[in-house]
């Protein structure tokens, strides 16, 4: 197989990982809101640490993204 | 067809010398990048000297100027408590420079024949010298108040022995990632956005350029999607100056507080 073949398939399977992390962010999103449904009161302490999950999980997300990148133009 | 013009997402991020020309070897050219961080400063500078006319009864410039640095003490108070007033500048700094770069280049500028706007926090250069201050912050902070007993915050409190010993290399490798962690966020997610609406603005002109009805009505649903994806972008530059500004104060806690 060609480079550039192989270059675009890797491409396409790193962003799966991209797929992942949405799931991933998705996850603390929805929780953040669980919690606040239940709980408001408490929701405004939580919000920063739903800010801090969304870095974490996000990044992850990210550095699939720049295997891709790498894969395509690297 | 569609394969007249061949995408390049990736030419936006070239940074070339203002007025033309080739790059030279020299460390001084005035480049994009440079003036477009210029500009970025000239509107900080703009905006918080509208603010800082000290009226006691505060009108709206003022407020709106009130408003951003208790967003952004309120960061560093929640964080790391009342010490935490003399982060505030460079926490401040990185929050509001992150802040205006990822809004510039999300700024249609492009109306002006000729213009095109540059984010400057699409080059892994800038933030990661944001990062790197924001560490060397961490560590010079953390080895001034504690000298060689920082190196205990690698170790986990109240653990068992052959715990610890597990954990401290874990603990360790996981604290080395944070610099390259906190200037790969801003950088990937700025990189992320402008790539996918620059391949939406490809296949607008190429829609358009099919000239058959399919062509136009892709374009149009692809146009509707560029605005759309235009304000997330905005929503998601001010997540990632917020999220920098957040963990640069929680890595300073980390190291003041040595948990």
């Amino acid at each position: 197989m060609d480079v550039e073949a192989a270059r675009l398939i890797g491409a396409g399977l790193a962003a799966i990982g991209i797929g992942a992390a949405a799931t991933g962010v998705g996850t603390v999103f929805g929780s953040y809101l669980q919690g606040a449904l239940r709980n408001p009161g408490a929701a405004a302490g939580e919000r920063i640490w739903m800010f801090v999950g969304f870095a974490a999980a996000e990044l992850l997300g990210l550095i699939a993204f720049v295997v891709a990148i790498l894969a395509l133009f690297g | 067809m569609a394969a007249e013009i061949k995408i390049d997402p990736m030419h936006q991020f070239q940074i070339d010398p203002v007025g033309g020309g080739e790059m030279a070897a020299s460390p001084f050219v005035f480049t994009n990048s440079a003036m477009w961080m210029l500009i970025a400063l000239g509107i900080i500078l703009l905006f918080m000297w509208g603010g800082t006319r000290r009226a006691l009864v505060p009108g709206r410039w003022q407020a709106a100027v009130e408003i951003v640095t208790d967003f952004v003490s309120d960061i560093t108070r929640s964080s790391i408590g009342t010490e935490g007033r003399k982060f505030l500048p460079w926490v401040f700094t990185a929050f509001i420079f992150i802040l205006a770069a990822n809004w510039l280049g999300s700024m249609p500028f492009a109306l002006i024949p000729g213009v095109h706007p540059f984010t400057v926090t699409s080059q892994f250069t800038i933030t990661g010298v944001l990062s790197i201050v924001s560490f060397a912050i961490v560590l010079g902070v953390g080895f001034w108040k504690h000298g060689l007993r920082f190196f205990s915050l690698f170790v986990p409190k109240g653990a068992p022995l052959p715990l610890k010993i597990f954990m401290a290399p874990i603990e360790f490798f996981s604290f080395m990632m944070r610099p390259f962690s906190l200037g790969l966020r801003p950088f990937v997610a700025m990189i992320a956005g402008h790539i996918l609406l620059k391949v939406f603005g490809y296949f607008i002109v190429q829609g358009l350029m099919a000239e058959s009805a399919m062509g136009g009505v892709i374009a149009a649903l692809c146009f509707v999607f560029v605005v759309l994806m235009s304000g997330l972008e905005l929503l998601v530059g001010a997540i990632q100056a917020y999220v920098f500004a957040l963990l640069t104060a929680i890595y300073i806690n980390d190291s003041v507080h040595l948990h």
